[in-house]
Parts: structure tokens; sequence; C-alpha cells
């Protein structure tokens, strides 16, 4: 059974709502229950992190949230507009204007600068920053120029969020974003998602299987076997910078 | 420019080795296009506006003489525009230190355009004068070859009488764009000749005052052309007509019609290879592109771009690459269509080459191009564009490997590791492995299809002129001759053998389906000429009826034991049924064959003979020839060797321009495919590699497991090609055949040989550039990159 703190103390507007939400897909010749009936409630500027072990469910529901993949049964709603019923188009459109992702393995393109990353995105967004402001704002604007394969892995990463950012998304989804990452570079990539949140107010889910990570959220979460198992705000809020691991 | 369009550029750049090598093959598909069929377009321009400027005749007929009161009649005939009616008369020629025979036609009319049909284009010089009876005008190609200008002189035996004549001109006509003389292959400029005279020294020389023994017709618009040549066959039928006949059945037209039709085959052929090839290289090589970019096309979907735009993407890269083909086949296209047409100039003899392109064999080109090269690519693209990002971000599933079938069997032991990894490699992918091959057997068979024209050229002339016609000398009377004659030259010294032969010009019906030709008469057991059976036996025609080329009984639709009947146009034209009795094989020309005296019966004449073949020695060739040319009887004589030669050396000539350009683009097709499959095979095999490099494995140990398998895919091709080339030229040959030449299909192991050399040292070559980046893989850096 999962705990509902939904109703605890007076929250902000519902941004994503999940009831019941399940995922099966194929791999080979099994077949994954990869989630097992989730539900849950994000809030507008909550930044939220996913802990769990791998293969506990965390990426699929991220990618189901992203409007990347889709529920096998259950319901899924952003801002009150059902996911899960949405077709391929409707969910590129939802992806284009309201998504910010932000992956392990950065997933740039090799062929292009930093700047021109960044540009990528910011072409098809509807009122995006400038993609050298977006640059500044993740503390590359020195790198600008720059290839990804002239770029550290944590510069590739802050370029990534840069790209997630530049659009003015409303969410951002970050999948592992430090799991390519030493510590050091991994506190300066999560101070980068801290500010962009703080200051942009976005709504930011964390996926990590660091619990450390934990420390800089305002709700975490534990995953196990496709299900939260717990649910907890975290009063003492740490700053990105005081996490080490 | 949007980043994605950087990201296009940039990529292109960094495949550019890749990239050039398909748009190579994809330019050669579009260089052949549009060098045939520019070439064939501006021949028919050229053509087009010759014929009507020079007012080239529709209709053609010849006979043994005819009033001139009959042109009235013949213009009569509804449907006819304008008659044209003319002495022509052929003739041996001699020229001032030249010792080889020449021979050419004399054709009166030469004083004036005006009014004329098959009008000349001077040249140089004038016409003639009409009142002049030493005046001529030659052909340009005999002129050129032989080096003759206004002003020389030359010989001309006229009606056995030597006369010499003055070169005023030198001309073209539309009726000689093709100067070759009847029975040939290709056209001998130097021993053949066309000369337009002024009528009257004709018409003394042969008796034709007042009179013509040819004539040419145009029609008007909508005229009914079969209707007119029935209508001027029954006119002129008592009058020795040897059967009209349309532009279809005149020989320079024809030739230049089997010609045309010879590049539409080339269109249509060797670019369906190349553009097949290409659109295979695209599909292996984006193939393996979306499986590098799987991540990056998960994040753009990820971050909102439609699969639309993102196969817009894909598709504007594919695009990109059969430009760069498009932009450099039209390019060499161009400049070898440009090429062709001027040794067609040599060839076929027009005022002036029209050469042009039309923007429409552009549209076309663009079109089967980029139309392939999406065919190639629209799924893999779509597939890409459609998967579900979600999927492409998690990390691919193995590739399933098994054990091959040798191993299910137990065989396996006998291969080491790196074979097993090959011929599970192999296994895996049949049909790429397929396809490698067959890309690789395609560059085979287009070497094979560039060569085999020599091959057969070759044997045709072994068959022909050593197994078929073995004479030294052939003599033609200019009529009917007594058996007497036979023995008069027999009596020349150094003439070894003689045996005589009939000639009569006939039109030949089986049921509703007519043909014009002649049967030829030959001495029982004949040595010098002989017709041989599809196994080159040489078969007598019996004596039971007649025997006819195997391609005429097609035509004629007649099965051995069917009534043929026999319309003799000459003498008395009588009119027989026979049966055919046989069929032989023979590459020139089609004709009917009976036993001379058979034929002397069914002419109801005595043993008369139209000419007669002569064994020579070799020494006295020379002084025979020369005493043959003072004969009055003699209307012509040709020596067989040299007419041999010169089609030898003409051939030899264009043979080695196409087998230059067939090389290349071969070559272009063999490496366009070994190195794009090696290159895919390496990049999805670097890490692989890597490993067994850092595991100890050499260069060349870890080279051998990417080479072997291209390796054995070259050695697979070879047969493959072959088969594939031999049947390639049996279609191309197939459509080319027509009654006047059947190229046999024969191919020299010297071909296959020389075009699996060619294959091999092409993946040689790409297999050392493949192999020096084998050598500096990355060893750490590969095991880093996650794929």
């Amino acid at each position: 059974m999962t705990p509902d703190f939904s109703n605890a103390a007076p929250k902000p507007a519902t941004v994503f709502e999940a009831s019941a939400l399940t995922k099966s897909y194929d791999m080979g010749e099994v077949r994954v229950r990869a989630l097992r009936g989730i539900d849950l409630k994000l809030y507008e500027g909550e930044m939220v992190v996913l802990l769990g072990p791998s293969g506990s469910g965390k990426s699929t529901f991220l990618n189901i949230l992203g409007g990347l993949d889709t529920a096998t049964s259950g319901r899924v709603s952003y801002r009150g507009t059902n996911l899960t019923a949405a077709r391929e188009r409707e969910l590129t459109w939802y992806r284009r204007n309201y998504i910010g992702f932000v992956f392990q393995f950065y997933n740039l393109i090799p062929s292009l600068t930093a700047r021109e990353n960044v540009a990528v995105v910011t072409e098809i967004a509807a009122a995006p920053m400038d993609p050298a402001a977006a640059l500044k704002l993740v503390g590359l604007e020195d790198r600008i120029d720059h290839f990804p394969s002239q770029m550290s892995g944590g510069q590739q990463q802050r370029v990534a969020i840069a790209r997630a950012i530049a659009k003015n998304p409303s969410v951002l989804l970050c999948d592992e974003p430090t799991g390519a990452l030493d510590s050091e570079t991994g506190s300066l990539v999560l101070e980068t998602l801290e500010r962009a949140n703080r200051k942009l107010g976005t709504t930011t889910v964390v996926i990590t299987h660091n619990s450390d990570i934990a420390q800089m959220a305002d709700r975490v979460l534990q995953m196990r076997d496709g299900r939260i198992v717990s649910q907890e705000c975290n009063p003492t809020k740490k700053s990105a910078k005081d996490i080490h691991w | 420019m949007t980043p994605l369009k950087k990201k296009l550029v940039r990529e292109l750049w960094g495949m550019r080795g890749q990239a050039l090598a398909i748009a190579l093959v994809i330019a050669g598909g579009v260089a052949t296009f549009v060098m045939s069929l520019s070439t064939l377009d501006s021949l028919q321009l050229t053509q087009a506006v010759f014929y009507a400027e020079y007012r080239f005749a529709e209709v053609f007929a010849s006979l043994k003489r005819a009033p001139k009161s009959l042109e009235e009649r013949i213009r009569n005939i509804p449907g006819v525009d304008r008659v044209d009616t003319r002495v022509v008369a052929g003739v041996n020629i001699v020229l001032e230190g030249y010792a080889d025979p020449v021979t050419g036609l004399l054709i009166s009319g030469a004083n004036g355009n005006e009014g004329r049909l098959n009008a000349l284009h001077l040249r140089e010089g004038r016409f003639v004068d009409p009142l002049s009876d030493d005046e001529a005008i030659v052909s340009e190609a005999f002129a050129e070859t032989q080096e003759l200008a206004p002003g020389d002189s030359l010989s001309a035996i006229v009606n056995g009488h030597k006369k010499k004549l003055t070169i005023v001109g030198i001309a073209l006509s539309p009726e000689y764009v093709n100067q070759i003389k009847p029975g040939s292959l290709i056209p001998d400029f130097k021993n053949y000749a066309i000369l337009w005279m002024a009528e009257k020294p004709l018409a003394t020389a042969y008796n034709m005052h007042g009179a013509f023994n040819n004539v040419a017709l145009t029609l008007h618009a909508g005229a009914n052309e079969n209707e007119v040549i029935a209508r001027l066959d029954d006119l002129l039928e008592r009058y020795g007509s040897l059967g009209a006949y349309g532009r279809h059945d005149q020989l320079s037209h024809r030739y230049l019609h089997e010609e045309f039709r010879q590049l539409e085959s080339m269109a249509t052929m060797y670019p369906t290879i190349f553009l097949g090839v290409a659109a295979f290289l695209l599909n292996i090589v984006f193939g393996r592109l979306f499986q590098i970019e799987r991540e990056q096309i998960a994040m753009l979907k990820a971050f909102g771009y439609s699969n639309f735009s993102i196969g817009l993407h894909y598709l504007q890269f594919v695009a990109s690459i059969a430009l760069i083909g498009l932009l450099l086949g039209i390019a060499g296209g161009v400049w070898m269509g440009r090429g062709l047409s001027s040794l067609y100039v040599d060839f076929y003899r027009f005022p002036e080459m029209l050469y042009r392109l039309d923007p429409r064999i552009v549209v076309w080109a663009a079109a089967v191009t980029l139309g392939s090269s999406f065919a190639g690519t629209v799924f893999a693209v779509r597939r890409a564009a459609m998967q579900p990002p979600s999927e492409a971000m998690r990390p691919e599933t193995p590739a399933r490997y098994g054990k091959t079938v040798f191993e299910r069997i137990g065989l396996g032991r006998l291969y080491s590791e790196p074979m097993r990894m090959i011929a599970r490699n192999l296994e895996r992918r049949p049909v790429k492995a397929l396809l490698t091959a067959t890309g690789i057997a395609a560059a085979y068979a287009i070497l094979v299809m560039g060569l085999f024209f020599r091959d057969s050229v070759d044997h045709m002339i072994d068959v022909q002129f050593w197994l078929a016609e073995r004479d030294d000398i052939t003599v033609n009377f200019n009529e009917p001759t007594s058996y007497r004659a036979m023995l008069e030259l027999q009596r020349i010294e150094g003439v070894t053998y003689a045996e005589g032969f009939r000639s009569v010009p006939v039109r030949l019906r089986v049921g509703r389906r007519a043909y014009r030709t002649s049967i030829l008469g030959l001495q029982p057991r004949s040595d010098l000429r002989r017709t041989l059976d599809e196994h080159l036996r040489p078969v007598d025609p019996s004596s039971a009826g007649l025997v006819l080329t195997d391609y005429l009984a097609n035509l004629l639709g007649a099965r051995v034991g069917d009534p043929v009947t026999v319309e003799v146009l000459e003498g008395a034209r009588p009119v027989h049924e026979t049966p055919l009795v046989g069929t032989i094989n023979q590459f020139l020309g089609v004709s009917g064959y009976m036993q001379l005296g058979d034929l002397n019966r069914f002419m109801r004449e005595g043993h008369a003979l139209s000419g007669v073949y002569l064994a020579v020695d070799a020494e006295r060739e020379a002084e025979i020839y020369s005493r043959l040319k003072e004969m009055p009887r003699v209307a012509g004589a040709e020596i067989k060797h040299k007419a041999i030669a010169a089609m030898q050396d003409m051939m030899a000539q264009q043979i080695m321009v196409f087998a230059g350009i067939t090389t290349l683009l071969a070559g272009t097709i063999a490496c366009g495919v070994v190195y794009n499959t090696a290159r895919v095979t390496l990049s999805e095999r670097s890490r692989e590699l890597a490993s067994l490099r850092v595991l100890g494995f050499t260069q060349g140990e870890a080279g051998f497991i990417l080479l072997g398998e291209l390796g054995f895919l070259t050695v697979l091709s070879l047969p493959m090609g072959a088969a594939m080339g031999k049947a390639l030229c049996a279609v191309f040959m197939q459509s080319m055949e027509t009654d006047i030449f059947r190229i046999p299909l024969i191919l020299n192991p010297r071909t296959y040989a020389y075009a699996a050399v060619v294959i091999l040292a092409s993946s040689l070559l790409s297999g050392i550039v493949i192999r020096r980046k084998i050598n500096r893989l990355d060893l750490v850096g590969a095991l880093k990159t996650r794929e």
C-alpha cells in the first residue's frame, strides 16, 4: 500500500498525477513488468528525487512522465491532460513545449558545438532562451564553440542541462545526470540543476541510485520492483554544494 | 543554417570516403544514362534536321531499266509527293598508288540540288557541270581516308571501261549517312566510295538514255507507305524491279535505327545496375548510421522533434549523396556524350553533329536517381524515425549469433576461432552477405558486358570468314554468265581453285509474311563457300528444296517441311513453291540457299553464274586482282582478307575505348561495394576487433577477421558475376538481333580472367585502405565507447 501524503499540507498546483500506472515490455525473450501500479502526484516547482536500485522502474516511470513512452495500463495526466490517451503527434508536441530532459550519457550530437547542441532545441521551442544565455547559466560561456569531444564529461552534462533548460520547460526530467561523473563534477552538475529549479521554478525530477543526492530534494521517493515503496518530504533540504559522495 | 543542417554537412564530411564511393557509383549510372540518352537525342535531332533539309526520300526502288515517262505514273500513285529517278551502278575504282580493291556506287544527278531528293551537302568544291562527262563528287569519308581533294582524280571501271574522273567536290548525303557496303557489319571507308556524277555520262555508259534504274519518293503526310510500295511494285514489276522498300529497309537509315536501339538499351541496362548497387550501398551505410545515431535520434525526439522532421533530416542526407552523384554523373555524362557523339561523327556522316542536353533528360536522371536512392533507404529511415525514443535509450540487445550449419553438423573443429567468427557473422546476416556478393558480381557483370563484344566479333569473323566464306577473292559478274567464264578465270595464273555461284534476288512468302532477299546457288560440296549448321558443321543445301538462315525462317514463321513461295525478281520472274528443307546458322544478313543446278533449273536457264569464288596464290593476289578489274564482264571483285583486316582495325579502336570506360565503371562499383561494406563492418565491430587486439591478436590477425569475410564474399561473387554477366549479355544480344546481323554470345576465358583480375584488384585496393584503419584502431578508446 502506498502511503498518500498529498493532503498533508496545502500544496501548489499539481503538475503530474499518476494512478494505477503499469508498464510491461518484451526484452528479447523475457517479458519485463517494469511498473506494477504507481499512484503519485507531483507539484509545481518541486524538486523530487527518485531513488531505487537499477531495474526498479525509475527510468520507465520517467519516460512515461516525459511522453517518451506510454503506459500499459492506468492513467497519467499532465496539468489535467491525459497523457495515456495521447497520440504520437500530441506527445511530440507535449515534449517539445513542456519537457526538458537530461540523460545519464548526455546524448549530445558529436558533430555540433555546445551552442549548436542547444540551438537544436531552441530552434523548435515556442519561447526559448538564447543558447548563449543558457550556456552562461550553466557556467560554460567560454566553451560555447567547443565540440563535445573537446569537453570533459561534466562539461558535456552541463551542455545537456543548458539544452534542457534553454527552452524554458515547465518540467525538467533528469535520468542519472551524475551517473557518469565523479563526485566533484557531479555536484557542479547538481548545483546547476538546483539553480535552474530555484531561478526558473521548473518542476524537477531527478532519478538516481545515489541516496546522497536525495538530500537536496523537497521530496524523496523510493522505488523497488516497479512500485513506489516510500515517500518522504525533506524538511532540511541541503544545498547541492554541500553534498558529497 | 539550422543546427540540423550543420549536423548534416559535418557528418557528410565525416563520412566523405563512403559518401564519395557511393556518389561515384551513382555517377556511373547517371553518366551512362545521360550519355546514352543525350547522344541518342542529339543523333535523332541531327538526323531529323539533315533528312528534312536535304529531302531524304521515304520509299526507294531499284530496277533494271524503265523509261522516264513512267515517272509521271509514279507521281500519280495516291500518297506520293515527289519523285526522283536516277541511274545507279556498282563500280570498281582504281586509285593511283593504292593497290587494295576499292568498290563503290555511281549515282546520277550531281549537277545540283534543285528539285532533287536525297540532296547533297557539299563539304568542299562545287557541283558537277551537267555537260561534263568526267567530273565527280565523292563521299566525304572516302575522300578523307584516301586524302582526296577537289582537283584530284581517280579512275572508275564504268561498264568495263576504265574512265578517268576529276573530283570537283566532296559531299554528304542523307542516303549515305552510314557509308556502308551492303553485307558488311561496319563501314570500310577506305575501300568503299559513293560517287555522284552528271546524268548524261552515266546514261551513256549504262545505256540509260531517257531511262532510269533507281527511283526515290517522298510521301504526303498521312500517306500509307505499304500501299504506295505495293502500287509501285505493280508499276515497276515489268521493268525488273527488285521490290520497293521504305526507310526502314534503307541500309544507312537502318543502321542508324539499330544504333538508336542500342543506345536505348544501354540507357536502361547500365543505370539499372549502377543505381541498384547504389541503393544497396545507401541501405547498408544508412542502416549503420541509424545504429550509431540511435541515441541522438532518441534525444531529438525527447526534445520534441517529430518523426517527420527526423525522417526528413535523414532523407536530406541521402539526397545530398544522391545529388553529388547526380551532378558528377551529369557532368560525366555530358563529357562522355560529347565524346561518343564525336565517335559517331566518324561513323555516321552528318553535316554537323548537333550535341545537346535536353533538360528533360536531366529531370529524368534526377527523378531516377533520387527515386532509387530513396527506395534503398526509405524503410530504414522510417524505422529509425518511428523508433520509440524510450526504446532507443536502452542499450541495444546483443546481436544474436548461433552455431553455423557446418558447426552443427560437426565440422566446427576444422576451423580456427577467427574462421568461426567470420562464418558465424556471414551466417547471421545472410541477406546482407548475399547482397554484398551480388553488388561485387554486378561489377563483374558490367566488365563482362563491356568486353564480350570483342570475343563475339572475333568469333563471328572466324566463323564467317574462315569457316563459311573461305574464298580469297569474290568476283561478281555484270549479269548472269555461262560456266565458261569460270573456266576462263581458272586459267589465270595464280588461281588455284574456282567455284561458281548464282545469286538471284527474290521475295519469299510464307502465309502473309514476306521478305526480300536473295537465294544463293552453290556448287555441290562447295568448299569455298559453305553453309554451316548450328554446331558450325558444314551442311550442303539438299537438292530437295530451299535452305534458309534460321533467323529468316523464324521471321517468316516457317518450319522445316513448310512450303515457301519464291518470287524471283529477275529475268522472267518465275514464281515457285518449294519446301523449306533445312535451316543454317549465319551471323551477317539472311538469305536462302539452293544447289547451283537446282537454282538454274528453277530459273529455267542453262548453266548460268552470277559470279565466282576464287582461291589464289597469296603472292599473286594483287596481280590477279588488277587483271580481274580490267575484265568487262567483272562488275566487282573483293579481296577477302583485306576487308577483314580493315574491319578488325576499326573494331579494335572502338573496343579499346569501350573496354577502358567499362573497366573504370566496374572498378567504381567494386571499390564502392567493398569499401562501404568494410567500413560498415569495421564500425560495427571495432569494439570486438579492439578487444581482440587487447587480448593479444596482431594487427594482421584482427584484420583477417574483417577482411577475410570480404575476401570470401569477393571470391563468391566471381562465379555469380560470370553467370550474371553472361545472362546480361544474352539479354542484350537478343534485344539487338536483327536480320542485318546477329552477334553470337561468345565469352572467352581471357574475358572472364580480365574481369576477375579487375574485381580482385579493386577489392584488394579497398582492403588495403580498410586495413590501415584497422591498424589505427584506438584500443583503449574503442573499449570505452558505449554502444
